[in-house]
């Protein structure tokens, strides 16, 4: 493994059992991401970017799959062995109102990190830590001790963020970090989060439905669609030349906020096929205008192109 | 909007809005009142005095300005015995729910937290510990260990075990997949951590309102067992047994037992008062 | 009672509204002193952040608002030129629907899942027209073609429809009756972004059909430059800017306007830092003296704290509320954005 490289992850599956068959929530998702670089991973609801980042963590228990962290496979390890990696691995959570417990002040949720896995014993040094890590979000000391509830969402999110970043991890999961925020408030998180980045040298995961930040935040990109990644590119590449008819679909559909540069929308049809026992097919066929024969016989492999850029598409001549 | 509005601790607001609860704000000062006698039970009245010594000569006097309830057939004097069955009364309606709550909210815990093979073992049997009245559960667990006060506290806190395991367990499943759970198990913490820390903390609510609801059924069950003689025994002035007691003299001397009746009756109205009223000021969706 | 409805060229107006709501705690002003004003067929974006009071514009429109605890303070609305604040419960059921129809942003619960669509399609005809059950259900059918799912599905429950169908049937029972104004309070906010283009195609299509005037309330500027024609910036309680969309984009002229503008990321430059609005907006139970956005805007004065700014015109329609402009200033460009 390059020794750039902080995480890899090859084929990472979880399917779930349903009444109606095995439902395909991650199927042999495979990317690397770089030391102190971000990767972004957009997708639609039911895409599952999200299981694919609590399976990675292991906060849900992958079927297969290889997950490697500075020379580790995280499935290989038992119980104990992940829970005290967790020092290292940490997860920023999409609701800022459900991912605090309210009956736990701030500094408590930020300190609880440092109790458990007994990083720092004095009490005294956990405070001042404490402390520091609320100056590091941009959360005023004098709300040590105050309660989620009397705080807003923005807040309350760097509530999540310090709490994350309070046993120095190397790499953190961003669940839809700032959607439930408001536009303004999500730019200072955002900042924030890039600030701490840049300091601490992490590496983000950073899984969103929303286009527009993921452009601005990540370096590369991938995108999912029903359980598997059908292109990969670093972000300016991207959106410059989107290959996939989904991809193409989906920076369409985005609202651009401004009364020029109106562009040409690229509709796509009907509904999102089932997840359930989908087959060997090209899960996109029954919504792409360009679909052909090849499409619903045989599953497109990600395929690398050029310039870094892969995608999962017969549209594209691979090996 | 939601939370530029909540100014105010959440503690705070359920207080207000209990206050304005009338019956509930009546049944606590009631209750505070029962308490305030039991505490002071000794100070008012003399136990050996005026409890258990009897005094022929005193016997069966009606309500009067020295007794003010008047007196029993032994000559004690009824106010006396009454203050000082208020004591036993809700000290063993107390432990025996204390009891209730520690085993039935474990097992309730366990069961909701683990789900599963757990979950189903712990509820089957506590499903058919439920379909047995708890009065005729109390009664049989006294009838075996025979009747004594300790013995009371087992059987009536075994007879509630089932309803706490039930409602902790609701309240478990609720706060189980929710967010700062999975956050705590992110940071790596324990299962135990997890439901002690986490989980239980939130899960206050239902358990509080029934154990207001329970100390009443509690109460009654000991009065009951109390009356058909097979919970403390005498000269114990509790209330169900001076309801036993006084049934002999019913038609003449109707205040020995109308009294101690109308005061279980009180006790358990105000609970329940209480018991709605924090019901209705905990519920969220008011919030 | 006969009432002389006004030629009035406009669908809705409001004039100086104010809502408040009262707890035993506190006394909150959601609406301070609100102006709006839609051109019949035309669309109107609301845009502000969450606790701005958008959703409450769209609620006293309606009529919605729960009282307790809020109330309408004082101002008035002027639906096709007839004032709706004096109107009784009673004749307001006779306008929802009819006249003035909501959408919301949950489709899962704006549904009732234990009735069928056709159930619930022909509640809203049968309630203000007069149809036979024949008719009714033609017309119910009829508006399930318009929005783009097929007639033969109308006797399914809605846990049997995606989000965005879901979304596309509340719009149907909201049209049902051709109402003159349409509500929609963040309508595609919980779907995604393909849906919502489907869904925002659909509202389009609507609206020029039926010539419907319609009040989008959102927090998304892309929406807004997508579907409407004019914008009315609201913060705290108040409109601080209005005008026609070229107006508003092109020529932005409050502060607060500007920032929401910036915070939005570049989609030129991946690097550029983003450039929020520092602070929060103000708690509508302690509003400030003087502007409501002096505290969080790098422009404050001193006169911003004392004084709540009248509106400048800049023409006939843009206006914006802001101390830094005088009526002869404010053409030019203060900032290029």
């Amino acid at each position: 493994m390059n020794t750039n490289t902080l995480i890899e992850v090859r084929d990472l599956t979880k399917y779930f059992k349903t009444k109606k068959g095995m439902l395909h929530a991650v199927d042999h998702v495979s990317f690397s991401i770089g030391k102190g670089k971000t990767l972004g991973v957009v997708g639609e609801s039911g895409c599952g970017k999200s299981t694919t980042g609590r399976a990675i963590i292991r906060l849900i228990e992958p079927d297969s799959g290889e997950v490697w962290f500075d020379g580790v496979d995280l499935l290989s390890l038992n119980q104990e062995e992940i829970r005290k990696k967790r020092t290292e691995l940490q997860m920023i959570f999409q609701d800022p109102f459900s991912s605090l417990n309210p009956r736990k002040t701030i500094s408590e949720t930020i300190e609880e990190p440092m109790r458990l896995h007994n990083l720092v014993p004095d009490k005294k040094e956990r405070q001042l830590k404490v402390a520091r890590l609320m100056d590091t979000v941009g959360l005023a000391r004098r709300l040590y001790n105050t309660y989620p509830h009397e705080l807003d969402g923005g807040r309350r999110q760097r509530i999540g963020i310090a709490r994350a970043l309070s046993m120095n991890p190397k790499f953190v999961v961003c669940d839809e970090p700032v959607s439930a925020l408001d536009v303004s408030i999500q730019a200072q998180i955002l900042n924030l989060m890039k600030e701490v980045q840049e300091q601490l040298g992490l590496t983000y995961l950073f899984i969103t439905h929303d286009l527009s930040v993921v452009y601005h935040f990540s370096d590369d990109i991938a995108v999912m669609y029903l359980g598997q990644i059908i292109e990969k590119a670093p972000s300016d590449e991207l959106f410059a030349r989107p290959m996939h008819p989904y991809t193409r679909a989906l920076l369409s559909a985005i609202p651009v906020p401004s009364i020029h540069d109106r562009k040409e929308r690229v509709i796509m049809k009907g509904e999102l096929s089932s997840p359930i026992n989908p087959g060997q097919v090209c899960r996109f066929a029954s919504r792409c205008a360009y679909v052909f024969d090849r499409c619903t016989r045989e599953a497109p492999l990600l395929q690398a192109k050029d310039n870094n850029h892969e995608v999962a598409c017969f549209l594209y001549k691979g090996e | 909007m939601r939370d530029q509005y909540e100014k105010y601790s959440q503690y705070r607001l359920v207080v207000l809005r209990l206050r304005r609860n009338k019956g509930a704000v009546i049944g606590f000062i009631f209750l505070c009142l029962l308490v305030a006698s039991a505490i002071f039970a000794d100070f008012l009245f003399d136990y050996e005095a005026e409890v258990i010594a009897q005094n022929i000569s005193q016997r069966l006097l009606h309500p009067s300005f020295q007794h003010p309830l008047g007196t029993d057939e032994f000559g004690r004097d009824l106010l006396a015995r009454i203050v000082h069955g208020s004591r036993i009364s809700l000290l063993v309606a107390s432990l025996a729910i204390v009891l209730a709550v520690s085993f039935g909210g474990t097992l309730g815990a366990i069961a909701g937290f683990y789900g599963g093979l757990v979950d189903n073992v712990i509820m089957r049997i506590t499903d058919v510990l439920l379909s047995i009245p708890m009065t005729m559960f109390a009664i049989v667990i006294v009838a075996a260990l025979g009747a004594s006060t300790r013995n009371l506290v087992l059987a009536i806190g075994a007879a509630s075990v089932p309803i706490f395991a039930r409602i902790v367990r609701g309240a478990v499943l609720t706060v189980r997949d929710v967010e700062y759970v999975e956050a705590a198990r992110a940071i790596g913490a324990k299962n135990s951590t997890i439901i002690v820390h986490h989980i239980l903390p939130n899960c206050l609510a239902p358990i509080i309102v029934q154990v207001t609801l329970r100390m009443a059924s509690a109460i009654y069950n000991t009065a009951a067992l109390s009356f058909l003689g097979m919970g403390v025994s005498p000269p114990s002035p509790e209330w169900g047994a001076l309801l036993a007691s006084g049934r002999n003299y019913i038609r003449n001397y109707s205040y020995l037992s109308v009294i101690p009746g109308v005061l279980i009756m009180l006790t358990i109205l105000s609970l329940n008062m209480l018991g709605d009223g924090l019901r209705d000021a905990l519920d969220p969706r008011l919030k | 009672m006969m009432r002389e409805r006004s030629q009035s060229q406009y669908a809705l107006e409001i004039r100086d509204l104010a809502v408040e709501y009262r707890t035993i705690e506190w006394t909150a002003r959601a609406l301070n002193g609100l102006d709006l004003s839609i051109e019949k067929g035309k669309t109107l974006g609301l845009v502000g952040e969450t606790g701005a009071g958008k959703t409450t514009a769209g609620l006293s429109i309606m009529g919605l608002i729960p009282n307790p605890p809020g109330r309408i303070a004082s101002g008035s609305i002027l639906l096709e030129g007839e004032e709706l604040l004096t109107k009784t419960e009673r004749e307001y059921r006779k306008i929802r629907g009819k006249k003035v129809s909501m959408i919301f942003q949950d489709p899962m619960s704006s549904l009732n899942p234990v009735l069928t669509i056709e159930d619930q399609l022909t509640e809203v005809i049968e309630t203000h027209e007069h149809l036979s059950n024949r008719e009714c259900r033609k017309k119910a059918e009829q508006m399930m073609e318009l929005v783009g799912i097929p007639a033969d599905r109308i006797t399914e429950y809605p846990h049997q429809f995606s989000g965005g169908m879901k979304q596309r049937v509340v719009i149907a029972i909201a049209l049902a009756c051709t109402p003159a104004l349409l509500i929609a309070d963040e309508p595609t906010t919980a779907l995604d972004v393909t849906i919502q283009a489907q869904v925002l195609e659909t509202m389009k299509n609507l609206k020029n059909m039926y010539s419907m005037s319609m009040l989008m309330i959102t927090h998304d500027l892309g929406i807004v430059a997508d579907v409407c024609d004019s914008v009315s910036v609201i913060y705290a309680g108040r409109v601080v800017e209005h005008g026609s969309l070229e107006d508003v984009f092109d020529h932005t002229r409050h502060p607060y306007t500007i920032g929401l503008f910036n915070s939005l990321p570049n989609m030129k430059d991946r690097t550029a830092k983003l450039k929020p609005i520092k602070g929060l907006m103000p708690d509508p139970g302690n509003l400030p003296r003087g502007c409501t956005f002096a505290e969080r805007c790098d422009y404050a004065q001193g006169m911003c704290r004392e004084v709540y700014p009248e509106k400048i015109y800049r023409n006939k329609e843009h206006y914006v509320r802001c101390h830094l402009y005088l009526s002869k200033t404010i053409e030019s460009e203060m900032w290029n954005r």
